[in-house]
């Protein structure tokens, strides 16, 4: 099987991006106890049931949702220049990155020019895929996650497995041995009690911070602002206390007006943790006003492209319209049984399958569009009606196109063609084939061990052709009948 | 040196990809401008309430906030105080000065009024608008309404007058418009106390917002014509 190699030079990206193959990182995955359990725990596709059930008229609602993210996309440049006028007017500074590297040149600009020494995170993935963290760090400045689950991971050097539940694949135990390490206080496994604890110890970063990152859920045409969705309450801090805020976003989340906004919310927040809305939604245009005791002084969007474009105007075009909600992935039997980091990047589940080989390069993530069972639960359950098994299907197509399956399978596909195209020799072929399995499968009629692909039957049997083939019973059908 | 930005090759790449006639690109932009000109509402899920006051008390209790109500503004320090001694709570607080005109001393509550700062107990607001569908407080930002009071501290009282609830979110950016005009730098919508199931999946209240969230409405609305 070909090795997912990641794109990038750097050694911080190459130490994240685990070497192993996908196949390899899925053993792991599915032999480790500990994230079985974690798994098996991980119940937010309930949670949305309960949640969903309140809307009447959900369909009108995710088709409209749908056709709000096709407005935006539709004429994207336009949006995005009238986001830009009015966070301008509004005294906001507005930046591009063309790229990864752009992000992160970007933001540590901004942060030495501001004289930071400590910042403070609100989850944004954006800044997972170029390594910001790593590249403040290195720019000698202290960077915080404030997110509780991102907080550990970070302690823990660990990278997200979930776009909204990061440490899902940590327990209780894994929490207060890193807290008990990091903070040096007493060894505890009380949930409640380690949150307390995360309490204490953020809050005084969040107090002593200058600068302060999140992601965006939107950028606001209608208003130039930026809106973000948390429970915790870490996203007000983080854009409310420090001196500088910095939102980060990608080029696709432009949403038109705040009553899009109001229609979209509806289902972003009871498809992602089940609820009618969350906790905070906070709307940010612009720097602190005159006499405002509270705000930052400067305020900043850093909009990225780093691979989106190219998805525009193809047939990958559905995959901008999403909206993070982590439904696909909760409601995926793969991801159920794989956990985010078999994926091997920044976004996993059925939408990372789509969104990585196109960010990264198809050839960098040839096992991805295979990830899926094509059983369509995640297209099921999208907000924004992406239809994610069509789009892994294309994928699929494309590497068959650009040659990047593994030679067995190329050599077998061909090899079958040669065969169909001539129907004499087909069927003598699968005649011969039908026999020799049927002396295979042997008197319980099961094939335990199938020659040439063993992984098909390490977990079930194959049963073995009985018989005659399709084509000769249907020869003899036709006999009779005359 | 490089005289096209970042930003102008990004939008050209956009304009590229989805095949733009560069000669539409006014008539694009008015048909944007027009879009949010009209700003349309999308399908809301039927309501089947219709006492939008009946249904905000009911969903902020179940988004795990307290309610109370009170006739008259003058009756909110005696309720700020019997919520605070029955949950056994400090009776210092800091609140906006918009409610520095109540009797706070006769209620026993020892208030300033200013921004929260990190370790105040307990921080009173009022509310810009509160929505029923979701049990949501909306705050402004102004130099006299400030977004940390209803942040940092680990109770948050909010007093919402009853005239102030609408129904649903685009009903609050609606009224916000005509009232206000362009959202100030903060725009926050609150349902709730602050939580996190962040280990193993377990819901914790708290997380790094207040613990409590207790809204007071009072009742301002014309009482029903007697027949
Ligand atoms: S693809 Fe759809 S279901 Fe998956 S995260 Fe995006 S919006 Fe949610």
């Amino acid at each position: 099987m070909t090795t997912t190699a990641f794109a990038g030079g750097d050694a911080k990206r190459a130490r994240l991006a685990p070497k192993a193959t996908f196949k390899e990182r899925v053993h792991d995955k599915l032999h480790d106890a500990k994230v079985q359990r974690a798994m098996r725990n991980f119940n937010l596709a309930g949670a949305r049931a309960r949640a969903i059930g309140e809307l009447d008229n959900l369909e009108d609602i995710r088709t409209a949702s749908a056709a709000i993210r096709d407005r935006a996309l539709a004429h994207l440049d336009v949006w995005l220049e009238r986001f830009e006028r009015e966070a301008l007017a509004r005294g906001t500074h507005v930046h591009w990155a063309e790229t990864h590297d752009d992000i992160n040149r970007i933001v540590v600009d901004i942060a030495r020019k501001a004289g930071v020494r400590k910042i403070i995170k609100s989850k944004s993935m954006v800044s997972e895929e170029s390594h910001l963290n790593v590249a403040l760090e290195g720019a000698g400045m202290q960077v915080v996650e404030t997110d509780l689950g991102e907080y550990i991971i970070q302690l823990k050097g660990e990278t997200p497995s979930h776009i909204i539940a990061p440490a899902i694949h940590l327990n209780r135990d894994d929490v207060a041995d890193v807290f008990h390490e990091h903070h040096g206080t007493e060894r505890k496994t009380d949930p409640t009690a380690l949150t307390m604890e995360a309490r204490k110890f953020l809050r005084e970063h969040f107090l002593s911070a200058d600068m302060g990152i999140t992601g965006a859920n939107f950028l606001i045409a209608e208003t130039g602002s930026t809106i973000i969705v948390t429970n915790e309450g870490n996203g007000r801090m983080t854009t409310t206390l420090p001196r500088v805020h910095v939102a980060i976003t990608g080029i696709e989340k432009v949403i038109p007006t705040l009553e899009d906004v109001a229609c979209v919310l509806r289902v972003l927040t009871r498809s992602a943790t089940g609820q009618s809305i969350s906790n905070y939604v906070s709307i940010n245009t612009g720097p602190k006003g005159d006499g405002d005791a509270d705000g930052p002084v400067e305020n900043h969007v850093v909009i990225v492209d780093a691979g989106r474009s190219a998805l525009l105007g193809t047939d990958m075009q559905e995959a901008l319209r999403c909206i993070r909600c982590g439904a696909c992935m909760n409601h995926c039997p793969v991801y159920q049984n794989i956990g985010g980091h078999a994926y091997g990047w920044v976004y996993p589940g059925p939408i990372g399958s789509v969104l990585t080989p196109n960010y990264i390069g198809l050839e960098n993530a040839v096992d991805l569009p295979h990830a899926a069972t094509l059983c369509n639960q995640c297209g099921v359950v999208c907000p924004v009606r992406i239809p994610l098994p069509d789009l892994l299907r294309k994928l699929r197509e494309k590497q068959t196109d650009r040659g990047l399956r593994p030679w067995q399978e190329r050599v077998g596909l061909r090899a079958w063609a040669w065969f169909a195209q001539r129907p004499g020799l087909y069927a003598l072929a699968t005649r011969v084939a039908a026999r020799i399995g049927r002396r295979m499968g042997g008197s319980n009629g099961l094939i335990h061990a199938l020659p040439g692909n063993g992984g098909w039957t390490v977990e079930r049997d194959l049963p073995a052709p009985q018989g005659r083939t399709f084509r000769e019973l249907r020869a003899a059908g036709a006999k009779r009948a005359s | 040196m490089t005289a096209v930005s970042a930003r102008d090759r990004i939008l050209s790449r956009l304009r590229e990809a989805r095949g733009a006639d560069p000669s539409a690109h006014d008539s694009e932009r008015a048909l944007v401008e027009a879009r949010i000109r009209e700003h349309p509402v999308g399908p809301r899920p039927t309501m089947a309430w219709t006492d939008a006051v009946e249904r905000f008390r009911a969903e902020c209790v179940r988004a795990a906030s307290t309610v109370d109500t009170v006739a008259t503004r003058a009756e909110v320090p005696l309720a700020v105080a019997r919520y605070l001694v029955a949950k056994q709570l400090p009776t210092q607080a800091v609140a906006w000065p918009e409610l520095g005109d109540l009797d706070w001393a006769a209620a026993d509550i020892e208030i300033d009024f200013r921004a929260a700062q990190g370790d105040d107990p307990v921080g009173i607001t009022g509310a810009h608008l509160a929505i029923a569908e979701t049990g949501t407080l909306m705050f402004l930002s102004t130099p006299r309404t400030h977004p940390v009071t209803s942040l940092l501290p680990e109770t948050h009282v909010a007093v919402v007058p009853a005239s102030r609830v609408v129904r649903t979110m685009e009903d609050a950016f609606e009224r916000t418009r005509v009232e206000v005009g362009a959202l100030p730098r903060a725009t926050n919508f609150v349902s709730g106390p602050s939580r996190t199931a962040d280990i193993e999946g377990v819901l914790q209240i708290g997380a790094h917002g207040p613990f409590r969230v207790h809204v007071i409405v009072v009742d301002d609305r014309a009482p029903p014509a007697s027949a």
